[in-house]
Order: C-alpha cells, then structure tokens, then sequence
C-alpha cells in the first residue's frame, strides 16, 4: 500500500484552522469551532498523504480529463423541453408564484 | 423446485417463460423476502406496488405473447438513481424526501425490458464510503458473519453496501449498483456476489446523482456472472441525455458467455503484490492463476508502474469533482433548507450545506475546494490529472501483451462496523485494487472465489480493454466453474 504520511509537518501546503474555515466559506458549510478543530489534523494526514504525487514525474504529460475517446456532439438547435414549470419546481422547499423563493438578496 | 427467492435473473426468467410461476407470485416472494430483513437495513424504502405492478404487466405480457428480456423480474435499485415519483435521497439527509419527477435512463430502460422494482437501496451517503457507515439512514448491516461465533456486524462494503447485502441475503435477485473506485466490485466482493464496472459511458449517468462525473459509471450487481451480463446489456446503451455516454451498440454478452480461455491472455500485474495483504487472498490470487491457465489462458507477468499512485490521485481528482457537483444543493430548487432566523442567503446555503451532508461528505468538498482553491490547482489537481494520464497509459500497455488482468478485488474481507470508521484514510487505502481500472475508465468485475479462515468471502477481479466487458465476463465465468462458490451466510435476521 502507499506509505502513509502521518507526520503532518512534512506536507509542504499544510491547513490550519484559518484556512479551514476559508475553505468552508467557499465552500459554503457553516462549521463551528469544534468542527475546525476536528478537520485540522484530518485534512493534513489526507493532503500529506497525497503530497506523495510530487514524485512523480509528469513533465511533458497532458494532463487527462475524457478516459474514453469520445467527441463533443452537437444537437439540433431546437426546444426539445419546456412546459414543465409545476415539475421543475415540485421539490423546492419554497415555491410562491411560479417561482422558487429565497431570502430577500436585494434592499 | 427450491425457495423462488433462491432464484437469481436467468432461473426468474427462465422459469417464468416456463410457466412454474407466475411474475406475480415473483413479487411477492422477493417482497415478502424484503419485507421480513429489516435487520440488515439495506433498504432506504421498499416499493412491493412498484414489482407487483411490474408482475403483472409481465403476466399479461406472457399471456399475450408478448414477453420482454425482463419480464418477471424483480430488481433492487440503489438510491442514487432518481426513480419518477418513489423518494431518490442518495442516502443523504440533504434529500430527505427529494421524488424525482424523472426518471433516470438507466432504469427507464429497465422498466421498459420488464423489470419492476422492491424498493430504493441503501448506500453510503452520495456514495462517499466503502463500508456504508456514512449513510444518513443507518448502517447497512451484512448478512455473513465471521464463523467465530462473535457476531460482530460487518460491513457489506460499499458504496453499493445496500445492493450487496441484499444479493447475499436472497431478498432480491440482483440490482442495480455505482462505481466511482471500487463501489460495486469492493462490495460484492465482501458478499460473495458478481458485480461488474463496465466501461466508463456504456451506461448513462442520467439521472443517476452525481459523485464525480469522470468516474461515475453504473453497473450490475448479482448472484453470478451469468446474471450480471444479462443485467448489465439491459442496462447499457447510448444515450444522448449523457454527454459522455458512448454511442456504440451493446454487444449480447449473454449469449456469447464462454469460459474457455483458448488463445486468451492474462496478465498478473506485479505492483498489487502488496505489503502486508493477507496470506489467504495472496493464495487465492494464485489459485485464480491456476483456473485460468486450467481454462486455457496463458499466463503473463506485466506491470502497472504507477499503481501505487491510484489512491492519492483518486483523492485528489473525486472530491474535486464532487465539491463542484455538490454545489448544487444550495436549499433553492430541491432539497433540505436550512434558514435561520433573520438569516441571509449566503447564511441559508451554509446553514444548509452544514446540515443536510454527512462529515464524510463535508470532508471531500473540503478536500475538493481545497485542492481546486486558486494556487493550489496545479500542484494537486492538474497533477492529478497528468498522473491520471500515466495511470490510464500504464493500462494501455498492458493490454498490447495482455487481454484481461487477474487481481484480488480488496486487500482484506469484510471487516466490521466501526473498525475503520474513525480514520478516513485507513478507509481508503481498501479501495486500493478498485480505483484504478476507475481511473483508466476500463470494465473491471469482482467475482465470489472462495472463503477466509473466517468463513468470509473474498473476491477475484477482472480488469479488461476498453469495450471489451465480454472478455471481462469470460474470464470470470472461467473462474467461477472452477471456483464453484455456493456458501451462504445463514439467514439470522429473518424475523
């Protein structure tokens, strides 16, 4: 199995809890102090243990998103959907007037 | 005639068309099955209407003439396809409740080949997990036992952990799993079931909720290699609601099973010869070497360099793909919400995401933002992406000297509830063997090949070219007429 890296320290790019909770703003997960406190040390094992990648070589490597050849497809520039308001909006939790509704964005 | 719930797909049909039963007394046997296993809490809900309603089309349909290659079949579906009108919730309390009003392709055409449905699986949560502890539903509970008397609960594997205890347990006759890096291969391996990964885009992703969208791909779950062949061709095939479905035509793998190897080649990839993996599954391995070349093939050393580099690459590249997936639960268009008292909407979508994922969940989209975070995208994840490369070419290789691969599917059986639960990487590492045929994209299955000392199953895996899932299934069903695995867990938790 890969060789594990629990000595933190070692990573080059290690969290704290500052970043932590700037990573879950962007992310968008309220976290409590408890929950910092817990994903520290959880985060930097994970990172430190794929800080090993570093050693591989990968000069001259395109980077690969698509696994399996394949090419974009275009389609036919027509309506193929629609009339389907009720639908769309059958699992918001707040729907009003034929819209979803949120919290006021705007003063 | 034995119990109709030992039955899997290929005995349901065949008797069906047969005659020695009808597709309703199908149902309701497998739902009776399903209604009386409620300790091994593999299902999220149960559908009896659904499979009855199933049957009795089919017996029309027999009736008149008009028979489909699944009439009289009832199947299991993991919760992480939408099913129009029955709850879709991916095991996640952020979905509590979410009825599709859609259907996903894959069991359109499903429902279109005959086939009803018992209910919605359980699963790891957004099919984050390989042992089913982070389901927002409980803990899927596996029907074997270790023979020590113990009793100790054990994990069905997962994410698929659901489909693969109830496969085992005989409440259903097989099911429909997901595969984002050993989700249907790692659990059916700790069941002593089949299961197969085909090729990435032989089945749609509509409609199937989405994990990480390179990787994602459904496949077949069931009692053996026969029935995941005829379950896995009514499953596959075009579809242009997938932007990465593959537009070739499904071969009929059923009808050209074959378990002689004559000709075949198969490769022994020397890097999953790991520390400290256990003796049993090394011999096991060896054993698989033995049936193969009894079958015909000839057997051929090849190397995979850049194994040991799958898991952290997976690590990187899955929870960034989910962390951009999973930013669609934002409490608006489905879904739980969360909204505090005078809260804004950024305070709602925090609120929200804070309540509705599981901590396995909310690790990955940290890990995901992080790695994807300006500054940090090329050291991780456009150097995923290039090991990735290396990993998938490392495959091609292979398969210039080689037809198929011969490995283990997991480097232990089933371990119990609880025991890796506390270390997310311990976690990990049990995907080891499955994640990267994943990330090469290629068909991979797991196939029941013998018992541990504990009377735990363990697994063999096939990996094969691009496309080529009949050599997949070939070689496992060489496998399985010498490995002839009939054990069963004893069945303690029928009430």
């Amino acid at each position: 199995l890969p060789p594990r890296r629990p000595d933190a320290s070692r990573a080059a790019m290690s969290v704290d809890a500052a970043t932590v909770r700037k990573i879950a703003n962007l992310a968008r997960i309220a976290v409590t102090d408890g929950d910092v406190e817990a994903m520290v040390p959880e985060l930097n094992n994970i990172l430190g243990w794929i800080e090993q990648l570093g050693e591989v070589n990968t000069d001259g490597v395109a980077p690969l998103a698509a696994v399996i050849p394949n090419h974009q497809r275009l389609r036919e520039d027509v309506v193929t959907d629609g009339n389907i308001r009720d639908k769309v909006l059958a699992n918001a939790p707040q729907a009003e007037h034929g819209f979803f509704a949120v919290p006021k964005v705007i003063e | 005639m034995g119990n109709i719930t030992d039955l899997g797909i290929a005995g349901l049909r065949d008797g069906f068309r047969a005659g020695d039963f009808t597709a309703r007394e199908v149902a309701e046997a497998f739902s009776t099955a399903v209604a009386g296993a409620k300790a091994l809490n593999a299902f999220i809900i149960e559908t009896p209407d659904h499979a009855l309603a199933a049957a009795d089309a089919a017996d029309k349909a027999r009736a008149a003439g008009e028979l489909k290659p699944l009439s009289g079949v009832p199947l299991g579906i993991k919760d992480l396809f939408c099913t129009a009108g029955y709850q879709t919730t991916a095991a996640s309390g952020m979905l509590g409740g979410f009825t599709p009003t859609y259907e996903s392709t894959v069991t359109t055409k499903l429902f279109a080949a005959g086939a009803g449905m018992l209910g919605k699986l359980n699963l790891d949560q957004f099919a984050m997990g390989s042992s089913n502890e982070t389901s927002a539903y409980g803990n899927v509970i596996s029907p074997w036992r270790r023979s020590d008397g113990g009793n100790a609960p054990l994990a069905p594997g997962g994410s698929s952990g659901g489909s693969s205890s109830a496969i085992a347990a005989r409440i259903v006759p097989a099911a429909t799993g997901t595969d984002t890096g050993g989700s249907i291969r790692q659990p059916a391996a700790f069941t002593g079931i089949a299961g197969i990964k085909p090729t990435y885009g032989r089945c749609s992703r509509f409609g199937i909720v989405a994990f990480a969208s390179s990787l994602d791909q459904a496949g077949a779950m069931a009692q053996d290699v026969r029935d995941s062949a005829i379950l896995l061709e009514a499953m596959s095939g075009f579809d242009p609601k997938d932007s990465t479905s593959l537009d070739v035509s499904v071969p009929q793998w059923e009808a050209n099973l074959s378990g002689d190897l004559k000709g075949k080649k198969v490769g022994i990839p020397k890097e999953y010869r790991v520390d400290n993996m256990p003796a049993e599954i090394d011999a096991l391995w060896k054993q698989g070497i033995e049936w193969l070349r009894d079958a015909g093939a000839e057997i051929i050393d090849v190397s995979l360099p850049h194994t040991r580099y799958a898991l952290p690459t997976y690590y990187i590249i899955a929870p960034a793909e989910a962390s951009s997936n999973l930013a669609r639960y934002d409490g608006v268009r489905y879904g739980l919400r969360d909204l505090p008292e005078g809260a804004n909407l950024q305070d709602m979508y925090a609120a929200t995401r804070a309540a509705g994922f599981g901590p396995e969940v909310k690790r990955r989209i940290l890990i995901g933002t992080y790695v994807l975070s300006a500054g940090f995208y090329d050291a991780y994840y456009t150097k995923a992406q290039k090991v990735r490369a290396l990993i998938a070419r490392d495959f091609e290789e292979a398969f210039k000297q080689v037809d198929v691969l011969l490995t283990p599917t997991a480097p232990s059986a089933a371990f119990a509830l609880g025991e890796k639960s506390a270390d997310p990487l311990e976690m990990y590492l049990n995907d080891v063997f499955t994640v990267p045929a994943s990330l090469a994209g290629v068909p991979a299955m797991s196939v029941p090949a013998g018992l541990d000392g504990q009377g735990l199953p363990l697994g063999l895996q096939i990996i094969g070219r691009p496309l080529d899932e009949q050599g997949v299934l070939n070689a496992g069903l060489a496998i399985e007429q010498r490995a002839l695995f009939n054990a069963k867990p004893q069945n303690w938790w029928v009430k």
